[in-house]
């Protein structure tokens, strides 16, 4: 195992034969350096996973609590939305790899080309989210303000009002949370880019690329949790 | 500081207090010990001001009738002395303090694995306790610590989002130090530190950090809802437009309970060096005290339930709950026999960490068995809410962890600042808190039983000597605490200077000056030695 | 560092993934009942497990890494089972229901 590293190698102080400028200096090596980073970003996306899993944990609660008001709920998400945001972040999911990959090789364009190709697709995402907010703005269906709650009409059965609200609320705070930190990880995007573009990275270190990686991925794999629980169940009636 | 080092016997050796001067040096700084030491200020602050408030509990509970303050004031009360000594002082204290110090240098590091983080981390901390601080200067918080719903969200009159929103920030404070600790000890050991051979108290904060990353970021959600619902006036967890008390309950306590393990399991990491160290002996069943610390960490986060016995939980959550309530008290018990067994022939001495020692095995063991007493379902309809719950807490949170905490900073004070303190006063003071607190605490265990309600300013007549008793108890027990405080600052200017290893224990921490240097070890440690290898002569002398 | 997976790896891996979505989509048309949500989150597991398994480089990984992870959504289920488990348990007391 990795972390026997420091046992294995019992190398000692003093020697500089490899010492590039980004080894931290209460770091024996740049390989130890690099796990201990790619393992606290585990550690991190672990205390993600609680913090997730506790919105899903409630929602879950919920749900099982008002199965008739949570159907009639689903006559207002638009699976077309979330397939779409789905799809967006797949790709760039596929492109952060790539980038990681990139940066190990020391390809210094492609490795460019790929991260704003990632940045396109996660404000793409936004730019979805956007439109699917406002359509739910100007439907009347969020709860959060006075004035563009509205629960009436023919898909709406009143005496859901109060639950179909909760509802609501949760799927504003899922997917609210999660644009939270896709913003986040646009803006560790825009810092990675601005790094590749002064020739920071290549085959010795390329640590904090890896890393955003990681931390992109779970945002899209939160999201591949989202798109089925919010968009898909429940929806076999109405199709858009 | 810079106090430190105008005692002429001390030539001035570079050390991390002398090896930069001036705020920015101490703000901007990355040397664990360093921030240590800001902790150790900070959460200092907050436990007198959790203090104070403890004293107007105890100062209104003198007479039977609320005529201290009205009952919406002393609600507040006893919030703001939750909150603050929960979240500001307990949660924070041994990890940030002796753990951010000690645990590089246990395990032959230069330093965490990521000391901007762990700079980070103090500066969330301030910004968490400035939201606390906040809200009790505004008017307070008279929620209990324990926000329950839907009071905190829609009826209570108070700045409860400000009160959440410090809690909030102060929880990203405990993760980003538990992910530290984790990282550090599975990547940064020296060569021949095997996990094995690790000091227990690097497995108590190893065990500690695992509940602060996995259990925190559920009460951080938790309390989200709670402020946003509140901002928003949703019902998420209000009954009367469909929300669940309960859920709240459930997604609450998921957190806070693992939360006081995170809250002992550093002291049982200290009383362990402690023991070892003053019984001149090997720890007897190493291979269990540690792995009873995963033990405890593990089998804390499945036990919550039994907080809501009465709720209106379903009685077969309650007795799942209960039995693993039962099980979980096992690794406990296990240290406590192991420490007894490590001083069985041992060479025991009686300076003060080692009184502390006592202390805590005594009353955390008192502590500890009434947890068993609220873990039974039968019991538990009887004695909740009443002072015998907070009885039982406050025997494991301060005649334990506070006692610990007390005995690690007198056996590192050496340490960490160069300095003995004056012995016959670390004595003294060790008496006074063990007498004060026993009278302050002993009595609410009766007064529990015999019916007296928890988080009410009034209570029924019968019921007023015990009170008198545990007030009186709480004043020697606040002079206990006010010592140390003076005698510590003392030691910084005219402490008698200490060497490197004054008590002469066991542990790579004791190989280094003190105060260290900024690194901690020239050269890297190689480590050779089983952990508390103390000679076998010194073992076996008795008498 | 990792070994380095190759481009067309990750293009299989993605291709899998937008298929699985659409395969989701469909299936969420039909009605299968209560077999609905299982089917949606099962497949919902799938994508994840190829994301962390290849994109997040865990195939290559450690094992404490993969003990990590397993760790994550086993203290995450654990919240959910514990939980749920009260409210489904009322039923079985007399008088009891979930909500």
């Amino acid at each position: 195992m990795a972390d026997t590293h420091a046992i294995a190698t019992g190398h000692s102080t003093g020697h500089s034969s490899e010492h590039p400028p980004q080894l931290r200096h209460h770091f024996d090596d740049m390989h130890q350096q690099f796990d201990s980073a790619t393992f606290g970003m585990w550690v991190f996306l672990l205390t993600e996973i609680m913090f997730f899993g506790g919105m899903f944990g409630a929602y879950t609660v919920y749900r099982s609590m008002y199965p008739e008001a949570f159907a009639a709920t689903s006559n207002f998400m638009n699976p077309a939305f979330g397939a779409a945001n789905t799809a967006v972040l797949i790709v760039s999911s596929l492109t952060m790899a790539l980038a990681v990959r990139a940066a190990h090789l020391g390809q210094q364009k492609f490795l460019q080309l790929m991260l704003v190709l990632t940045m396109i697709f996660g404000t793409a995402f936004l730019v979805i989210k956007g439109f699917e907010y406002h359509e739910h703005w100007v439907d009347m269906k969020v709860p959060l303000f006075p004035g563009h709650w509205a629960w009436d009409g023919p898909l709406a059965p009143p005496q859901y009002a109060h639950q179909a609200q909760i509802l609501f609320c949760f799927y504003f705070f899922m997917t609210g949370f999660h644009a939270v930190h896709m913003v986040v990880g646009l803006g560790i995007m825009t810092t990675i880019l601005l790094m590749a573009r002064k020739g920071s990275f290549g085959p010795a270190y390329y640590t904090p690329v890896e890393v955003s990686g990681l931390y992109w991925h779970f945002v899209d794999i939160v999201w591949i949790f989202l798109f089925p629980l919010l968009y898909l169940i429940g929806h076999t009636k109405n199709l858009i | 500081m810079s106090t430190a080092l105008q005692d002429p016997q001390t030539t001035e050796t570079p050390n991390y207090l002398n090896a930069e001067y001036g705020w920015k040096s101490w703000l901007f700084t990355t040397d664990h010990k360093r921030i240590a030491v800001l902790y150790l200020i900070s959460i200092s602050v907050m436990f007198a001001l959790g203090g104070v408030f403890a004293m107007l509990i105890r100062l209104e509970l003198l007479t039977p009738q609320g005529d201290l303050v009205n009952s919406d004031t002393y609600n507040k009360f006893f919030t703001m002395h939750g909150v603050t000594m929960v979240f500001f002082f307990l949660i924070p204290s041994i990890p940030a303090t002796l753990g951010n110090f000690l645990v590089p240098m246990m395990i032959g590091a230069k330093d965490l694995a990521f000391p901007r983080i762990n700079l980070l981390s103090w500066y969330i901390y301030i910004a968490g306790a400035l939201f606390a601080l906040a809200a009790i200067v505004m008017g307070g918080v008279d929620t209990g610590w324990t926000f329950y719903t839907p009071f905190s969200t829609t009826y209570s009159n108070t700045f409860v989002i400000t009160a959440a929103v410090g809690v909030f920030i102060a929880g990203f404070s405990s993760i980003l130090t538990g992910l530290n600790f984790i990282v550090t000890v599975h990547k940064m050991r020296a060569p021949g530190m095997t996990w094995g051979r690790l000091p227990l108290f690097v497995w108590a904060n190893y065990a500690t950090a695992l509940i602060q990353v996995l259990g925190t970021p559920v009460v951080a959600i938790t309390l989200a809802l709670v402020g946003l619902e509140r901002a928003f006036h949703i019902g998420i967890f209000d009954p009367a437009i469909g929300g669940d008390p309960i859920l709240f309950q459930h997604m609450f306590w998921f957190y806070s309970h693992p939360a006081v393990y995170i809250m002992i399991l550093p002291g049982m990491g200290v009383i362990s060096e402690i023991v070892t160290c003053f019984s001149r002996k090997g720890v007897f069943g190493y291979s269990f005290i540690a792995g009873s610390s995963l033990g405890i960490a593990i089998i804390g986060f499945l036990v919550w339930g039994h907080h809501m016995f009465v709720t209106g939980m379903s009685m077969y959550a309650g007795l799942y709950f209960s039995l693993l309530t039962m099980l979980v008290a096992v690794p406990s018990a296990i240290k406590v026999f192991n420490w007894t067994a490590t001083m069985f022939r041992g060479s025991i001495s009686y300076e003060t960490p080692m009184l502390y020692a006592f202390g805590f095995i005594g009353l955390f063991t008192i502590g500890g068995l009434t947890g068993l007493y609220l873990g039974t379902l039968g019991m538990d309809v009887h004695l909740t809410d009443t002072y015998f719950v907070i009885a039982h807490f406050h025997y494991v949170m301060v005649g334990g962890m506070v006692v610990a905490y007390l005995g690690g900073l007198h056996f590192w004070w050496p340490k960490i600042t160069g300095k003995m303190y004056p012995e016959g006063w670390g004595k003294f003071s060790a008496l006074l808190v063990f007498a004060g607190f026993n009278l302050t605490f002993f009595p609410q265990f009766i007064l529990g039983y015999l019916g007296q309600p928890r988080r009410y300013h009034a209570y029924a007549p019968e019921f007023q000597v015990l009170n008198v008793m545990s007030t009186a108890g709480a004043s020697v027990l606040g002079i206990g605490f006010v010592i140390p405080l003076v005698y510590f600052l003392w030691s910084l200017k005219y402490g008698k200077p200490a060497g490197n290893n004054p008590y002469g224990a066991k542990g790579l921490e004791w190989t280094t000056q003190s105060p260290p240097t900024t690194f901690n070890f020239d050269v890297t440690p190689i480590v050779t030695e089983e952990a508390y290898a103390y000679a076998k002569h010194e073992e076996t002398h008795v008498g | 560092m990792h070994p380095v997976t190759p481009v067309r790896t990750y293009v299989l891996i993605w291709l899998t993934l937008t298929i699985l979505t659409f395969v989701t989509f469909y299936v969420s048309t039909i009605n299968l009942g209560a077999f609905n949500i299982v089917v949606a989150l099962g497949i919902a597991a799938i994508k994840m497990t190829l994301v962390i398994w290849f994109f997040m480089h865990v195939r290559t990984d450690n094992p404490l890494t993969k003990l990590f992870v397993f760790a994550g959504f086993f203290w995450m289920a654990i919240l959910l089972v514990f939980t749920l488990g009260d409210y489904f348990s009322r039923a079985w007391m007399p008088g009891g229901k979930f909500w």
